[in-house]
């Protein structure tokens, strides 16, 4: 029931990797993270999901956010390594129709 | 109507520290009557999304999260209630997802979509008003005939109801 949250600056992009679970308990702290990294100028920022078994609409909320935030800074939000099970909460939801969103290669979790 | 074989109850602090305490309650308790792993996965997010809107609306102050697991033989009925005045349930019910992807993105909802997810992974949700506010659900074993769609929204159920 922990969350770790890791920032990678590259030149031209901003790396978040995540790994736990996201809920309404560590929502906040993936919000302090990633909420000033959107807010930038032109925010070009990818966040790895690879380590995240978990996810909740708390979590799914702060992603809408974070789309928001971008778009309103003409940057992009990618997310990447999504496992099956996060992937389909952001299917169920519809947000994989307004997020960029990649799932995990190779058959993990299948 | 089914007889209730087991009953299983329990009450937390309404502190978003203790969702993750009700997940994992939760996913021993379905792993124990008989759920595959998708169903616990589901039905995990589902009661997490309840305590979670106990937990955003329902108490001012400090309150419970009253959870009751009612075991039937053909599927088990989750009650996840508070003592809370505060929520209004028509609102509740008015504002929730999915996200509509031909509306602007300065315009999509951060919230809505908890109420949404639940409704979506169980069979069956009830939101009762009482003194606070009581979201009952129904999840029923794979094996009387629910299949699940790979997304969720075409589930079709067999012999829900009886």
């Amino acid at each position: 029931m922990n969350l770790d949250v890791k920032t990678e600056t590259l030149s031209n992009e901003t790396k978040m990797f995540v790994s736990g679970e996201i809920d309404a308990y560590t929502a906040p702290q993936l919000k302090e993270a990633l909420m000033p990294l959107v807010e930038a100028q032109e925010p070009s920022v990818t966040v790895d999901l690879g380590g995240v078994d978990y996810i909740d609409s708390t979590g799914l909320g702060i992603f809408v956010g974070a789309l928001k935030s971008t778009d309103q800074n003409n940057g992009t939000l990618r997310l990447v390594s999504l496992n099956e099970r996060v992937k389909r909460l952001f299917s169920i939801t519809g947000l994989d129709e307004v997020i960029d969103i990649e799932e995990r290669r190779e058959g993990a979790g299948k | 109507m089914t007889v209730c074989e087991e009953l299983i109850e329990m009450k937390v602090p309404a502190k978003p520290e203790y969702v993750g305490v009700v997940r994992l309650t939760v996913s021993g308790v379905a792993n124990r009557v008989g759920y595959t792993y998708d169903e616990i996965e589901d039905i995990k997010v589902a009661i997490a999304e309840a305590c979670t809107n106990v937990v955003d609306h329902a108490y001012d102050d400090e309150g419970l999260i009253s959870l009751q697991f009612h075991v039937h033989d053909q599927f088990v009925e989750f009650k996840i209630a508070d003592n809370g005045t505060n929520v209004d349930v028509e609102e509740l019910k008015k504002y929730r997802g999915p996200i509509k992807p031909e509306e602007p993105i300065q315009k999509l909802n951060e919230g809505g979509l908890g109420l949404f997810l639940i409704e979506t992974l169980m069979d069956d949700v009830e939101i009762r008003k009482n003194k606070g506010v009581a979201i009952v659900m129904k999840k029923y074993f794979q094996k009387d005939g629910v299949a699940h769609g790979t997304n969720g929204i075409e589930t079709e159920t067999i012999n829900k109801h009886r």
